[in-house]
């Protein structure tokens, strides 16, 4: 069986610094699998490549097989491909059912939008609670609650999060990482980038470690959370 | 005529006409944060399309009713066509360049444009007749109103309508507004920005025709140069009730308008500044007015801070 994504010598450039630097992995249907590393090691970059943000310079990605290097940021979706962005960027003016309705912007299933959005507010009662409220005035765990709802309404193939714990209290992290797992379960595949590396890894089926653009390690997320390198590096043990 | 209740009508009607152009540089402003300064030459361009159709396109003699609708329909066409292009061929190249380019640009085009009316269109050195509806002027109490001002009246607020309906209720409309928030994250919804920044462009494109065919009604004349005073009262508007917000837009133009209208006609009536008054002084006290805006309210009447985007 061919892997849902294939990334294969992936290379992007700003101008004339590399943020990537030929990087290569895949992602199994079914599987969540993590890229870890800290700031500047070219995660978020890769994600926004393979949502079309950003063009590479080299490389091939192919999703179920097909090409996606000169497919426009905003066919990417279409394909089953959904990208909860770093920094969660939710629309800040529009009201969380706004913001989910625009996640299904090109679906014309209005039942089964609606559907959606009630299992977004039943994964995320808060939202619904909210729903009436402009995204803007909800606190960080909300907007990352929101973002990744968000990200579910175009029913993606693959989900791509981009540190979805980022600035969150210890709770509310718990509940994005059980709803990671959730969504696994219900067969989404996921693409998870974290800083918090002891989280990502002891969820993640494949783990990558990146670091100034390169994958440096790769395994299984048990035997990444018990390498001793990485557990000096990442986890802050000596 | 220079009662109060009629100076506050013609600040209307003038500030309407502010509004609907303003509209242009707001939309296209809050979604891809650019100043189009040839704004006012496709203001200036829509009255000539007009004017074109009543003179080389319909049969002479052809009763304004009739005509009116052809003529918005015609100067519509004119400047969405030179606004959608502008975009495609003027500035969407220089998407992501540094904000001096597309400036620089906007300026050249706007010349251009000036330039082109004046040498090839006929006789478009001096003014230009424009063909005026014969009805009219109506009384309403002091107030008298030519069938020109009674277009603007009517005109602007169903525009305005129009466009907070689509933009609120349309899906078209909803992906400007997500659009306008977050293009990158718009994107990655499945919306096409550029398609969105078309439409944007096409509307600032037709609302400014409206506005030049209220011009020609009102003066009675047109000329190429008209978009340069005009577009830069409107851009003061949009600034004026804070860019990028449409409502803002059209309440920065009735606003101006009224300022305007008032100050030219009332200022020389307070002691000590019988000079300041009359028709000649009236941008001053526009911009005087924008000043004092952005000293106190420099995110405009009812813009919001922008709020850093992290």
């Amino acid at each position: 069986m061919t892997a849902l994504l294939e990334v294969e010598d992936l290379k992007v450039a700003y101008g004339k610094i590399e943020a990537v630097k030929g990087i290569s992995f895949t992602v199994e249907a079914g599987q969540i699998v993590t890229l870890i590393g800290t700031n500047g090691a070219g995660k978020t970059t890769t994600l926004r490549t393979l949502s079309g943000l950003h063009k590479p310079s080299n490389g091939r990605i192919l999703f179920e097989g097909k090409p996606l290097r000169n497919v426009p940021a905003h066919k990417i979706v279409a394909l089953g491909l959904a990208h909860s962005p770093e920094g969660r960027h939710i629309f800040p003016r529009l009201t969380i059912t706004e913001n989910l309705q625009l996640g299904a912007f090109l679906r014309k299933d209005k039942e089964g939008i609606e559907k959606d959005i009630q299992r977004a507010y039943d994964l995320f009662p808060i939202l619904g609670e909210r729903r009436k409220q402009a995204a803007g005035t909800l606190s960080g765990g909300e907007q990352q609650m929101l973002a990744m709802g968000r990200a579910l309404m175009s029913q993606p193939k693959l989900l791509m999060l981009d540190e979805p714990s980022m600035g969150l209290s210890p709770i509310m992290m718990q509940k994005i990482m059980s709803t990671i797992v959730e969504l696994k379960s219900q067969g989404t595949t996921i693409l998870l980038v974290e800083q918090n590396a002891q989280a990502a890894l002891s969820l993640a089926d494949q783990g990558h470690v990146m670091e100034v653009g390169n994958i440096v390690l790769s395994g299984t997320g048990q035997d990444l959370l018990h390498d001793e390198s990485v557990r000096k590096a990442y986890l802050g043990e000596d | 005529m220079n009662t109060l209740p009629q100076q506050l009508a013609n600040g209307l009607f003038l500030g309407s006409m502010y509004g609907l152009i303003a509209i242009g540089y707001t939309m296209v402003y809050g979604i891809v944060q650019l100043i189009n300064f040839a704004h006012g030459e496709i203001f200036m361009t829509g009255g000539f399309g007009a004017l074109t159709v009543y003179l080389y396109v319909l049969p002479d003699g052809t009763s304004m009713w009739i005509a009116l609708p052809a003529m918005l329909i015609g100067g519509g066409l004119v400047s969405v066509l030179i606004a959608v292009g502008a975009e495609r061929f003027a500035y969407r190249p220089l998407r992501g360049a540094p904000r001096l380019a597309p400036l620089i640009t906007a300026i050249g085009l706007s010349l251009a444009l000036q330039q082109a009316v004046f040498n090839w269109y006929p006789d478009a050195k001096t003014d230009r007749k424009f063909p005026q509806i014969d009805a009219g002027p109506w009384h309403l109490g002091s107030i008298s109103i030519s069938s020109g001002s009674l277009f603007v009246i009517i005109a602007a607020p169903v525009c305005m309508a129009a466009l907070a309906f689509f933009v609120r209720l349309s899906r078209t409309g909803r992906a400007m507004q997500a659009t306008a928030q977050d293009p990158d994250t718009a994107q990655l919804m499945g919306i096409d920005t550029n398609r969105i920044i078309v439409v944007a462009f096409a509307i600032g494109g037709f609302f400014a025709a409206v506005a030049a065919v209220a011009y020609g009604l009102r003066l009675g004349q047109i000329k190429y140069d008209m978009g340069f005073q005009m577009g830069l009262k409107a851009f003061t508007a949009a600034v004026l009730g804070g860019i990028g917000n449409i409502y803002g837009a059209m309440i920065g133009g009735l606003v101006l308008g009224l300022a305007e209208t008032l100050a030219t006609s009332y200022i020389d009536e307070i002691p000590g500044m019988q000079q300041l008054g009359g028709g000649g002084w009236s941008s001053v006290w526009a911009f005087v007015l924008l000043i004092l805006v952005l000293l106190f309210r420099p995110q405009g009447l009812v813009g919001e801070r922008v709020a850093d985007r992290a």
